[in-house]
């Protein structure tokens, strides 16, 4: 089994079940009530990248929003350096939600088609409340992740995908986080594309010292980054390991069919993908 | 009369509007019964490419170019003619199943309705068909799912739905694009395989359009590789695969994420093909590749390479000659 890291995670989720009720089927029947999460334990440490990977449905985003402190679990613990998330003062918790970040699929939808991105840029700074001029900071921020400061003056449709999550993790980044949560960034970017930004995340962890959640359908997506990942099934973690144990030898059954459904060009040339 | 021995021939198709061009003189064969992959990364005019062969450009873009299919040139057929052809001889499914699909129609009738308009066959005829159909995709509960409407059932649902109503008339060509882009990999994998069997028993010609490599080499026997509007490279999957000549092709290939040479801590580095696919409306001169390619000369910036052969073919000044590292 995979040893759990010796540092103090730096963001937690103990015991964290949801459960979610669904419209009713008839008239006279009871509301069927959906587990989503059902005794989730999870972290990451300060500075470490960790993946989670699971089918669709499984599980991923709602743990995210767990993470974030959107939705509070009806059971189990979220914590922050050690601190309840649910329970600590105003000024903890400002302090918590400057910390997390997240990166979403598709960034298309995530960002405002009529602003231009130097003032999407501003956007969780000013929903934090945080004052002040903030140029230095874009300029900052704009470096890191590589585009040119003729980017700010731009709207979303004039950039393509892959610069848009650029733009998305800049975003991100803004508020000076200690933890980014990645949910799915690459899945709707091209290959080639995808590698730049897989690349760029490993950039933010190790030249920021950025703890990293990285999420995907795909194990290879994550291997690259992460030294730790955790498989989701059915609202479960069913397996932890490092990505090749993960790879060569799943024992887990949800781990086992997530590797075996991921197709590579040389296996296709082989002509036996699809069997 | 013995079936055409090609199932579609483009020629020089140009794909405009305006003065903006997405598809820049694209040509390729597929014989009847084969599978061509058309690869390349989004905006290189894919499915520009796949509308215009199906007649569904959107408003303002004109095709120009010959296309071959049934004994007859796509491109100068009626509105009509092309109408009463969609889902008879060729059909398609799209990325998005969704916004395909009649939301207020169940998804059996709309399969049943597509049989009746192609076979003139009468209703309880069509409705038996659409349930063999539907059991053929591997669906639960087929007779209960005819009777959905498409937001009640799952992405992957819908696109076999929409796989069903493609093959219903046995068509001598299916284009599919993008179909699996939204789903994830096991259902993808799924939907795969049941498109790949039902093409095989139907001996229908497949143009897969997708970004996805590794779908090509599952599926496909030929591949042409597009950049920019035009076609940069194709030939045998194996062949471009294994040994790509295009300095993109070999891009693509080497920025696969693979589980090889995997460090355990997290530090491998992917290879990127450096900046992005260029706007239409500002390509750069000579080959549109250059400011990307590692190869690029002065030569590659100011003359515009030409695809090299038909068969196996590449449009490159300076074409690589090694296979790519790391394949095992
Ligand atoms: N607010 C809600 N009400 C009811 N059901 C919900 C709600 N949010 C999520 N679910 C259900 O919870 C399950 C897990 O959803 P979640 O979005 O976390 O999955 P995921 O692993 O992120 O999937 P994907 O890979 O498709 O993004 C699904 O069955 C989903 O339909
Ligand atoms: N409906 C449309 N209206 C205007 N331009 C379009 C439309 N669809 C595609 N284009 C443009 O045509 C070019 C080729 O696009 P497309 O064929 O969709 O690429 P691909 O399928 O390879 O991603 C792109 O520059 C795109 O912006
Ligand atoms: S023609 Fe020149 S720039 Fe284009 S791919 Fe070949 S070497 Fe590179
Ligand atoms: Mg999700
Ligand atoms: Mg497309």
């Amino acid at each position: 089994m995979n040893a759990q890291p010796s540092r103090r995670p730096l963001l937690a989720l103990k015991g964290v079940t949801q459960t979610y009720r669904l419209a009713r089927q008839s008239l006279f029947a009871a509301r069927p009530i959906l587990t989503v999460l059902d005794g989730i334990d999870f972290d990451v440490g300060p500075g470490e990248a960790v993946g989670l990977v699971g089918e669709s449905g499984s599980g991923k985003t709602t743990l995210t929003r767990m993470l974030t402190g959107v939705e509070r679990p009806q059971r189990g613990e979220v914590s922050f350096d050690g601190e309840d998330v649910w329970t600590m003062d105003a000024a903890e918790r400002a302090r918590f939600r400057r910390a997390v970040q997240v990166v979403l699929q598709n960034p298309r939808s995530s960002l405002d088609p009529r602003m231009r991105i130097g003032t999407s840029l501003l956007e969780p700074l000013r929903s934090l409340g945080v004052r002040g001029d903030h140029a230095a900071r874009v300029h900052q921020v704009l470096d890191q992740v590589g585009l040119s400061r003729t980017a700010l003056e731009r709207f979303p449709h004039e950039f393509s995908g892959g610069q848009l999550q650029r733009i998305a993790i800049a975003r991100a980044l803004m508020p000076n986080p200690r933890v980014l949560i990645a949910d799915e960034p690459v899945s709707a970017l091209d290959v080639s594309i995808q590698a730049q930004v897989i690349n760029l995340m490993q950039d933010l962890v190790h030249d920021l010292g950025l703890s990293l959640v990285f999420i995907a359908h795909d194990l290879s997506v994550v291997a690259y980054t992460t030294s730790r990942v955790s498989v989701m099934s059915a609202g479960r973690i069913v397996e932890v390991g490092r990505p090749l144990d993960l790879f060569t030898a799943p024992r887990a059954e949800a781990t086992q069919s997530l590797v075996g459904a991921v197709l590579r060009v040389e296996t296709g040339l082989a002509g036996h993908a699809l069997d | 009369m013995s079936a055409p021995a090609n199932a579609l021939e483009v020629r020089d198709l140009v794909v405009t509007n305006g003065e903006v061009a997405a598809v820049r003189g694209v040509s390729f064969t597929i014989p009847a019964g084969g599978r061509m992959g058309l690869v390349g990364e989004s905006g290189s005019g894919k499915s520009m490419t796949a509308l215009a062969l199906m007649g569904l450009l959107p408003m303002g873009w004109g095709a120009q170019g010959s296309v071959l299919h049934d004994g007859v040139d796509l491109v100068t057929q009626s509105d009509r003619a092309l109408s009463s052809r969609r889902g008879r001889t060729l059909s398609m499914v799209f990325q998005d199943p969704l916004s395909s699909l009649n939301p207020v129609r169940r998804v059996g009738d709309q399969i049943a309705w597509v049989i009746r308009r192609h076979t003139g066959v009468d209703r309880r005829e069509a409705e038996r068909q659409t349930l063999d159909l539907v059991r053929q995709m591997k669906l639960p509960r087929p007779e209960q799912i005819v009777r959905a409407y498409p937001h009640e059932i799952s992405g992957g649902q819908r696109q076999r739905i929409m796989i069903a109503m493609a093959l219903a008339c046995y068509p001598q060509l299916i284009i599919a694009d993008e179909p699996t882009t939204a789903l994830d990999v096991t259902v993808q994998k799924q939907v795969l395989r049941l498109l790949n069997a039902a093409v095989k028993e139907r001996n229908s010609a497949l143009l897969m359009i997708t970004h996805d490599l590794p779908i090509i080499a599952a599926m496909c026997d030929s591949v042409a590789v597009m950049y920019a509007g035009r076609i940069v490279e194709m030939g045998p999957v194996g062949e471009v695969f294994r040994t790509p000549r295009h300095h993109y092709t070999r891009g693509l290939l080497e920025s696969q994420p693979t589980m090889d040479n995997i460090a355990l801590d997290g530090s491998s580095r992917l290879v990127s093909i450096p900046g992005m696919v260029p706007p239409l409306h500002d390509l750069p001169a000579g080959c549109a590749f250059h400011p990307r390619c590692p190869a690029a000369s002065e030569r590659c910036r100011s003359a515009m390479p030409e695809l090299d052969g038909r068969g196996r073919a590449a449009a490159c000044w300076h074409p690589a000659a090694a296979a790519v590292e790391a394949a095992p």
